[in-house]
């Protein structure tokens, strides 16, 4: 039990160690929006044929853009602090109530994205370990450095250009449901749980096709790190003494190479993914742009282009957020998988 | 053969970068059953080639080119991987030198050993758990039941090697190979580790190889020995016979360099000088004798107190004095907290309480932080326990030495620092040509003199050694003391030699501080080491393996409660 009350102890440290770190997150987001040159007060008002400086000025106001710098920060963080991110301009919608409903489309690829990728990389890093030198070692590393020099874009692209056009086994690139198919009651927002929850299982085949080509899209871009780093590990631990000692006893090698080499190997892989899935879920603006996918990066990118504040910077602080929690579940797993760790 | 060991003319040849390298030039040996053999030899002997060989687990680029090891009728160089894996662990098994890197880290101890049962045979989970405990209890470990869920990080070194041997006894093979199984551990659990093995094989008509660099261990615990030197065997024998009539110049020169109870620095001296003329390095004249004032002090330690997150004293109230160019010696366990009393001599780290008093000031009051700008840090210079790992590998010998120079001499490049380092190194014995080299271009007693002579280049008064020829061969040592001995006489420095050998601090000192659990258990002469007044102290000395011509092997039964800490 002192294991779990020393992983809630290095939890609770590390919530609050981070508080001061969001907090910069916030000011540096809100004084870069404000220095940019573009004004969102003219950007909304030109829509109006007739918009005059009268109404620029009117505008302005009523953003509260005419108060000091300082102001608008004091102003800002307290309604941050309240839980309330401001408005989005071009949707009319609270930012909070517009991110929560798109964070589970990001999340939800991002999710198969990084399960497809570790199921690829885990065996391909293993193999190339395993056969380091050899042909499957050069056409794994071959594989690996097409994927990471690819934009996401250009392999999103081809991948609907050949499966899609070519082939035509891929539906259209459009979000993430068939339009015929009737929307799933929305219970988590991930649509392949909803879907499944309530048993309709032609949607969640549906929801799955068109999951598919974004999610490898993603995965291709982040298998070159998490695979050379899985080799790397591998390599080190294949080396080390304890692997020797396992075979000086007669050990099965799958054993070996499973519960006495991979299990070692995996630790820095952990941490790895972790820094791959916060970098998948707010930089994969691309992916979500091709293939049409209504996520946070596509609205944050949005609101930028728009010069839209709100959005922008409720964006930035979600993706603070989700980052610390996300190494945090790191953290708390390499606790539980190395016992190394948690004396300190 | 009674179905034992033999090895027929084994080749091993390892490819490397620099082309092929031959490790074992065709050795032959035999091991009948229950036979313990010592083999011997300094590093690159090929000592831990041979037993790689025999359990085939060689490095991939290590092959074996020629020769046979019959072992049970059946030659290992020729079994299938699958027929190997059948032969491991359950015919032959080995122990390692570093016990708690052989350990799986992240795995429970009880798992690791079941492990090895299972391999071997069908039994559940539950049953190997038994066995596993069964086996913890054999090794004699304290409390089994609780120890079966720990992990290695968790235990210290002399208990990782019992559990390691329980591995290696678990499906009960009738060959232990174990190699240098007891190196890095403290003499004292040496020990205890060497006779549980020793038992255990004595139990179990185990045959047993060790594999060891210490000539007084595998004189104390095997019935045969082999010497090897470059890959060959030089010379094999009874015990006595290689002890008391040498035949092999290798051999007679490692009996010479290995420190017994009775050896003085003048042994090592002419071990040191027949290396030397073969090194085509000129002796310089020695001998010129200790200059040590009576009654004038370098260094006193007054109540000195290391305390760690308020409930851990690593150090509690040390006191002694270092005379002006005395020797002294600091000996204990690890844990004893020696290494801890140097860092704050040498002020790398901070004291928490207690003064430390060089030449009547306190440096003890200088922050570790800043003590690099004053006088006193270069009279007060170290020399660490690894040769490879102090020194910058992207600096050349030229550098490692010069750079105290040019730090605390502020000298310039320039005709006179070229004169200081190349004065130096001379004196450390380096000769011209290697000053240009980098430290993975030395060999390891070259490395320990680029140490020396950089830790002397600025002519300090006080020497911090710790542990300096503990990763050294015996050979190398004798070397390195020696010429230690030497500049002490030269420069008229004060010693501080923090070690756990016992010989070699005998040699080295005039006084001993004799240290446990952070306190001073005895202080003492030379003297101290004929006749001990602490309790401790005798089973520190008795501890250490060595030679007794009239003595006999080490088979008797430990007493009963034999635990190791």
């Amino acid at each position: 039990m002192s294991v779990w009350r020393s992983i809630a102890r290095r939890f609770i440290r590390r919530v609050i160690s981070s508080i001061p770190a969001i907090i910069g997150v916030v000011i540096v987001t809100f004084i870069l929006m404000r220095v940019l040159p573009s004004d969102p007060a003219v950007f909304f008002t030109s829509s109006s044929v007739t918009a005059g400086q009268a109404e620029i000025d009117s505008m302005r106001k009523k953003m509260g853009l005419d108060q000091p710098l300082p102001l608008q920060l004091g102003m800002y963080l307290r309604d941050v602090a309240r839980g309330d991110l401001g408005n989005s301009l071009t949707t009319n919608q609270p930012v909070v109530k517009d991110l929560l409903r798109r964070l589970p489309a990001s999340l939800e690829l991002t999710f198969v994205a990084l399960v497809l990728a570790l199921a690829t990389s885990i065996p391909l890093g293993v193999l190339s370990a395993l056969r380091s030198g050899s042909l499957i070692d050069h056409a794994v590393r071959f594989l690996c450095t097409i994927g990471v020099c690819m934009p996401t874009f250009v392999s999103g692209l081809m991948l609907v250009y050949v499966f899609y056009y070519l082939l035509g086994i891929a539906p259209d690139p459009t979000g993430r449901i068939d339009i015929f198919v009737a929307s799933p009651p929305d219970i988590t927002g991930f649509l392949l749980i909803d879907l499944a929850l309530i048993g309709d299982w032609a949607g969640w085949r549906s929801a799955l096709d068109n999951i598919i080509l974004p999610a490898c899209t993603m995965a291709l871009f982040v298998l070159a790190p998490l695979t050379r780093m899985t080799r790397a590990s591998m390599l080190g631990v294949l080396g080390s003494e304890f692997v020797r000692t396992a075979k000086s006893v007669g050990l099965h090698s799958w054993r070996i190479v499973v519960v006495y080499a991979l299990r070692n190997a995996l630790l820095p892989v952990l941490t790895m993914a972790g820094v791959v899935f916060s970098t998948m879920l707010g930089a994969n603006v691309l992916v979500e742009k091709v293939f049409s996918w209504p996520g946070v990066a596509s609205y944050a990118l949005d609101a930028l282009m728009a010069s839209d504040y709100a959005p922008v910077q409720g964006f930035v602080l979600l993706m603070a957020f989700i980052f610390v929690l996300v190494n945090l579940t790191v953290d708390v797993l390499y606790g539980m998988a190395d016992p190394r760790v948690s004396i300190e | 053969m009674t179905g034992g060991l033999s090895i027929d003319d084994l080749q091993v040849v390892f490819s490397t970068r620099n082309g092929p390298v031959e490790a074992l030039r065709g050795i032959s040996l035999e091991l009948g059953d229950g036979e313990t053999l010592g083999v011997v030899g300094e590093s690159g002997s090929g000592k831990s080639v041979t037993a790689y060989a025999i359990t085939r687990l060689l490095e991939t680029s290590g092959k074996i080119v020629n020769g046979r090891i019959v072992y049970k009728g059946s030659d290992i160089t020729r079994l299938s991987e699958s027929d190997l894996r059948t032969m491991r662990g359950a015919s032959i098994s080995m122990i390692f030198q570093n016990p708690r890197a052989a350990l799986n880290p992240i795995r429970a101890i009880g798992l690791q050993i079941a492990d090895a049962i299972r391999a071997h045979t069908a039994v559940t989970a539950k049953e190997a758990r038994a066995e596993a405990l069964d086996l913890l209890k054999s090794v004699m470990i304290r409390d089994p039941e609780a120890r079966l869920d720990a992990y290695p990080h968790e235990l210290s070194g002399g208990m990782c090697q019992r559990v390691m041997i329980a591995i290696a006894i678990a499906c009960r093979p009738h060959l232990l190979i174990a190699d240098e199984p007891t190196t890095g551990l403290d003499v004292t659990t040496q020990k205890t580790v060497m006779t549980l093995l020793a038992r255990i094989t004595a139990e179990r008509n185990m045959s047993m190889i060790l594999i060891t660099h210490d000539l007084g261990l595998a004189a104390q615990y095997c019935d045969k020995i082999v010497v090897m030197e470059n890959g060959r065997i030089v010379e094999r024998g009874t015990t006595r016979t290689i002890f008391l009539n040498p035949q092999h110049p290798y051999t007679r020169r490692l009996v010479a360099a290995s420190p017994t109870p009775t050896s003085t620095i003048d042994d090592l001296a002419r071990v040191a000088e027949a290396e030397q003329t073969t090194h085509a390095l000129s002796a310089r004249p020695a001998a010129k004798p200790y200059s040590i004032t009576d009654g004038a002090i370098l260094l006193q330690i007054r109540n000195l107190t290391k305390r760690y997150s308020s409930n851990i004293i690593a150090v509690n109230d040390v006191s002694f004095d270092i005379p002006v160019g005395g020797s002294v010696g600091l000996v204990g366990e690890s844990g004893s907290g020696k290494t801890t009393v140097s860092r704050m001599i040498s002020r790398l780290i901070e004291p928490s309480d207690g003064k430390i008093i060089f030449d009547s000031k306190d440096i003890g009051a200088i922050p570790a932080r800043v003590f690099h700008s004053v006088a006193e840090r270069r009279d007060i210079q170290l020399v660490f326990q690894d040769p490879d790992g102090s020194l910058n590998p992207r600096f050349s010998v030229f550098d490692c030495i010069a750079d105290p120079l040019r730090k605390l001499e502020k000298l310039r490049n320039g005709k006179e620092l070229r004169e200081r380092v190349r004065e130096t190194a001379a004196r450390a014995g380096l000769a011209d040509n290697l000053l240009s080299r980098f430290p993975h271009q030395l060999s390891g007693g070259q490395k320990a003199r680029v140490g020396i002579a950089r830790a002397i280049s600025i002519r300090p008064r006080l020497l911090v050694l710790d542990e300096p020829t503990a990763a050294l061969d015996v050979s190398v040592q004798a070397i390195i003391l020696n010429l230690l001995d030497r500049l002490r006489r030269e420069d008229n420095m004060a010693f501080l030699f923090v070690s756990h050998d016992l010989n070699v601090v005998r040699m080295m000192c005039e006084r001993v501080v004799v240290m446990r659990l952070g306190k001073v258990e005895e202080i003492g002469g030379s003297s101290l080491f004929g006749n001990p007044q602490s309790p401790y102290t005798r089973s520190l000395l008795d501890a250490i393996p060595h030679f007794d011509p009239n003595g006999q092997q080490i088979k008797a039964l430990p007493k009963a409660n034999e635990y190791s800490r």
